[in-house]
């Protein structure tokens, strides 16, 4: 037996392994072949049937997803028996589809729309069997109208395989089958995390952000508020693409240019709360440490990063016993609005009441975070909206800006400056090299032992990634930690996080301190980010990330200019009382469903 | 009048002459019975009519620690009562059919997947079961296992894949295929799905052996069949008939002398229309002049006093709402044609729109993933085709 088979495809021979599908071959050849149902993150369901193609010697079209390539097949890709079928089955989910498209947030981002066009759907062939639906307003950070499903079950899917949170499932069937939740509940009300994978996953506008952005243009009109603006490090290499940049292109300054032109009083950056972070997480990981190694006390170990809001979900609702394990920091985005509303406002002496802050995010799950109950700790709203990427590229088309062309601009201060630490947040892996570089500096009074700083063991796209740095040569505080073999994990996607919390809950985990990201490849991956996502996008953001980084004056987080004035002037001291008020948060225990 | 029609009496007859077959049968090897039984050209008596020795010989061929015999007794076709009937009076040989299959594929556990509608069955199977596995153990000595599993109500379940699935514990929704279940079944372990009268009539095949078999019947539709017969007839029931009758002979024998049309197979399966009848063999394709047409059994009856336009207004709603909903073609063609019929019917569409939903059953048969969307079209269009001025005026 042979591990290739050969296949005709449109009259061309084409080689390929084992196991492939028709679908996979075409695409060898570059000949395309529609698809709804089917995502390269995912499973293959076969349910959308739009792939059809013809098979030499079957009556039946075949779906190319999910046929296997078998030697000697000969498949046909346009005949007019396929288009016909294709046609007619996109003109049947038209005609279940709701079709304002006019109104619609994915309006030309949209699978379906797109192959109408393609195929030039007469609107008027079947009747609507359209069935109405109330659109579900009922989570900070998801909407979902039924009325633009196309039952693809690419949502359901996600939720299952890539985050194994199954908030979404398939219920009724007939014509009456649609995408629910357990027991028809609203999305507020059951175990979704808000990370809104389903949304990059979706092919058309049935799972979308809440979006907040029109509260913003208000705010940005009233001549009494001073509106500020944080972005997030992944926002920077992923904006571009919703503007006509190729993807991974970086386009940070044009972003600030564009954001000032949309009227934010301040642009600030989200890294520079990333580098707070690392020094509070940095030290609370030493403090932990101590109290096991030196106090020979009972701490949770190992620490859990608690930077990427839909992971904190997950594990307030999948394991609510292990909560203290997670670092009691709060994300960056809440440390920015914390610090906003209190060091911003008093050094910039603006009221902190007329301060409207906003955080321009990669996520969903960043907009249910504002929104906590225990994130007013500034006696405000810490956050007042968190947008996502895709948000901020609305906002920056309806301006009209012609982004290409904008000049370029520095982030304003204060709370503008930062390192490459911080940007690498974006990245899986990187919250972990951002901590270690600053961590190993402060134990041993040297730089971390990587060429240009970079910790490539904690880098890449693998779903759990791990590695042990030796201490040695510690500085006298810290001679405790002389000779340990740190041990470290990195998960990314929570099916991922599920294979090292299981560790954790069987009291098996080796590891001394973990990075969990709820989303494949981290937060530019992340749910609010340009749609399609997929592998090689992550990639290229990742890539850009990690450019970026390596441009940054300063790399690492304790270096930071204005971090070390935020100490020098108002915090004191990482960890210390007003850290603990301003940085710090609980948790809270949640069942599963 | 003599009728034409040759009445058959194995299934339900005793079971004690089961009993010595069975024994019989074990004493063969693996490969006779499956020799046996290809000859025999049995095919699958659920609808698809797919070569049952072929089925068992791909499951048998399978390298596995595990294989799996079901029965499939999800009775759920519009006008089909039969299986009902087999396992209340003939379950010893549907067990045997269950214990001779394990033994040629090389599989000690079985399952009776039973719909629920026929949960009061279960304490007497359970009975009958109980007794079998006593048989097994005693006098043949051979380890074989057999569960019932009880369905949730879903027709769609009755599809092998389908039927799998809702026994895995998931939605009841047919998978993509291949791989089959004879390489990839119930756990992912090769499985045998045969219908309950198939199972049966592996005893008879057992019984009187393949060369006897294929006297009855005509060309590849051997043995004989069961009819659930319904609808405008005196002479409702269960019948048991040689294979492969012309439809002619059937009416003469069970119509009521008004006959309009037949439906042959169910809701998923084709009307006949009377100036048909003696052009019709129910049986299956291969070598056969004019129509022939497979069924699961079910035959149901129209006399001229129906409306042959609320016949397919019934069917339509069934599929729409037993569809699994999953794929594109039959989720949302089954809604469109029975829209589409109401439109036409209340003048909304005009007639042409006749021509569209059939092209549309076209569609929904060449790019369904299971039997259920692809034989929406036969129903459709052989009532259309047969009866238009009823869907128009």
């Amino acid at each position: 037996m042979t591990d290739t088979v050969k296949i005709k495809i449109d009259g061309i021979e084409v080689k390929l392994e084992k196991n492939a599908s028709i679908l996979d071959a075409a695409k060898q050849l570059n000949i395309k072949i529609p698809t709804l149902c089917h995502h390269e993150d995912l499973c293959v369901a076969g349910n959308c049937r739009v792939c059809v193609v013809e098979q030499e010697g079957v009556h039946n079209l075949v779906p190319s997803c999910s046929t296997p390539a078998l030697d000697g097949m000969i498949i046909h890709t346009m005949t007019p028996k396929v288009r016909k079928a294709r046609k007619d089955l996109i003109a049947l989910l038209v005609s279940e589809h709701n079709t304002q498209c006019t109104t619609c947030y994915r309006s030309k981002n949209c699978e379906l729309q797109d192959l109408a066009a393609e195929y030039n759907i007469d609107n008027e062939v079947y009747l609507s069997v359209l069935k109405p639906s109330k659109v579900d307003r009922s989570s900070w950070s998801i909407e979902k109208d039924d009325s633009k499903c196309i039952r693809c079950q690419r949502c359901v899917r996600t939720c299952a395989e890539l985050q194994h949170v199954n908030a979404l499932d398939v219920a009724y069937r007939g014509k009456d089958m649609k995408i629910s939740t357990f027991m028809d509940l609203h999305m507020n009300e059951v175990v979704c995390v808000n990370c809104g994978q389903c949304i990059i996953h979706c092919p058309t506008g049935a799972l979308t952000e809440r979006r907040y952005y029109d509260n913003i243009w208000d705010a940005i009109g009233d001549p009494k508020k001073h509106v500020i603006i944080n972005t997030a490090p992944s926002v920077r290499v992923a904006l571009g693409e919703t503007l006509g940049f190729p993807v991974g292109t970086r386009v940070t300054k044009k972003m600030v240019t564009a954001l000032k032109k949309i009227g934010f009083d301040a642009v600030l950056d989200t890294d520079f709360a990333a580098d707070v972070t690392i020094l509070e997480e940095g030290h609370e990981l030493l403090h932990r440490l101590k109290r096991v190694f030196v106090d020979k006390e009972k701490v949770s170990l190992p620490m859990i990063t608690s930077c990427s809001p839909g992971w904190v979900k997950f594990i307030e609702h999948m394991y609510p016993n292990y909560l203290s394990h997670l670092s009691t920091c709060k994300s960056p985005q809440q440390m920015f609005g914390a610090l906003a509303k209190t060091y911003y406002a008093k050094k910039k002496g603006i009221d902190p009441k007329d301060i409207v802050s906003v955080a321009g995010m990669p996520c969903s799950a960043k907009k249910y975070e504002a929104n906590r109950p225990e994130m007013k700790s500034s006696g405000y709203n810490d956050v007042d909206a968190g947008l996502t990427t895709r948000e901020i590229g609305h906002m920056i088309k309806e301006t009209g800006v012609d982004f290409l062309s904008l000049e370029e601009t520095e982030f304003d201060s204060l709370m503008g400056e930062s390192s490459g630490a911080g940007v690498i947040f974006g990245a899986t892996g990187g919250v972990m090299e951002a901590a270690l570089r600053t961590v190993y500096e402060v134990v041993t009074g040297r730089e971390v032992p990587f060429k240009n700083l970079n910790i490539t063991p904690v880098r890449g796209l693998k779903g759990v990634k791990e590695a042990t740095i030796k201490i040695e040569n510690c500085v006298p505080a810290f001679s405790f930690l002389e000779g340990v073999e740190l041990k470290i994990a990195i998960a990314h996607g929570l099916i991922n996080a599920r294979i090292v919390m299981d560790q954790v809950e069987k009291g098996t985990s080796p590891y001394h301190f973990i990075e969990i990201m709820a989303c494949p490849g981290g937060c530019i991956g992340g749910g609010g980010q340009p749609i399609p996502t997929n592998c090689e996008i992550r990639q290229k953001r990742i890539d850009a990330i990690y450019e970026e980084d390596a441009n940054m004056p300063v790399r690492k987080s304790h270096e930071v200019k204005e971090v070390q004035e935020l100490y020098r002037d108002f915090l004191k001291e990482p960890l210390g009382q007003k850290s603990h008020h301003l940085l710090h948060t609980k948790y809270t225990k949640r069942n599963r469903y | 009048m003599q009728s034409k029609l040759k009445r058959v009496d194995f299934i339900f007859s005793s079971n004690e002459e089961s009993k010595k077959v069975l024994l019989k049968t074990f004493r063969k090897t693996r490969e006779e019975i499956l020799d046996e039984l290809i000859t025999s050209r049995l095919k699958g008596r659920g609808g698809a009519g797919f070569s049952t020795g072929m089925k068992w010989k791909f499951a048998k061929s399978e390298v596995a620690d595990q294989k799996y015999i079901i029965c499939n007794a999800d009775e759920g076709e519009p006008g089909t009562f039969k299986d009902r009937k087999i396992l209340d009076k003939a379950l010893f040989k549907v067990l045997g059919g269950m214990a001779i299959a394990g033994k040629v594929v090389g599989a000690n556990k079985g399952f009776i997947y039973l719909r629920g509608e026929y949960k009061f069955l279960v304490p007497q199977l359970k009975e009958g079961i109980s007794d079998f596995h006593k048989l097994l153990k005693n006098e043949l000595d051979f380890d074989f296992n057999i569960e019932i599993f009880l369905g949730s109500g879903s027709y769609i379940c009755g599809e092998e894949t389908a039927l799998i699935e809702s026994m895995e514990g998931k939605r009841g929704e047919p998978r993509n295929k291949p791989p089959f279940p004879t390489q990839y079944g119930y756990l992912g372990k090769p499985t045998v799905v045969n219908n309950v009268e198939t199972l049966a009539l592996v005893m008879m095949v057992c019984q009187v052996e393949a060369e006897n078999f294929k006297k009855l019947g005509i060309h590849d539709s051997t043995g004989s069949k069961l009819f659930s017969i319904s609808g405008d007839t005196p002479k409702s029931g269960i019948y048991e008939l040689e294979f492969g009758m012309s439809l002619i002979d059937f009416v003469e024998e069970f119509g009521d002398g008004d006959t309009k049309s037949v439906q042959v197979g169910g809701a998923s399966g084709f009307c006949v229309p009377r100036k048909k009848f003696e052009t019709t063999t129910i049986g299956y394709k291969e070598d056969l002049d004019g129509d022939s047409l497979p069924t699961g059994g079910s035959m149901m009856l129209f006399n001229s006093s129906r409306s042959m336009y609320n016949v397919l207004h019934n069917y339509l709603e069934f599929f729409t709402n037993e569809s699994c909903g999953q794929c594109t073609p039959c989720r949302i063609g089954c809604q469109q044609l029975l829209k589409g019929i109401k439109a036409i019917k209340r003048g909304d569409k005009s007639e042409e729109y006749l021509k569209q939903l059939l092209e549309l059953t076209d569609t929904m048969k060449l790019t369904s993933k299971c039997g259920l969307g692809q034989s929406v079209a036969n129903s459709f269009s052989s009532i259309v085709e047969n009866f238009r001025e009823e869907m128009i005026y």
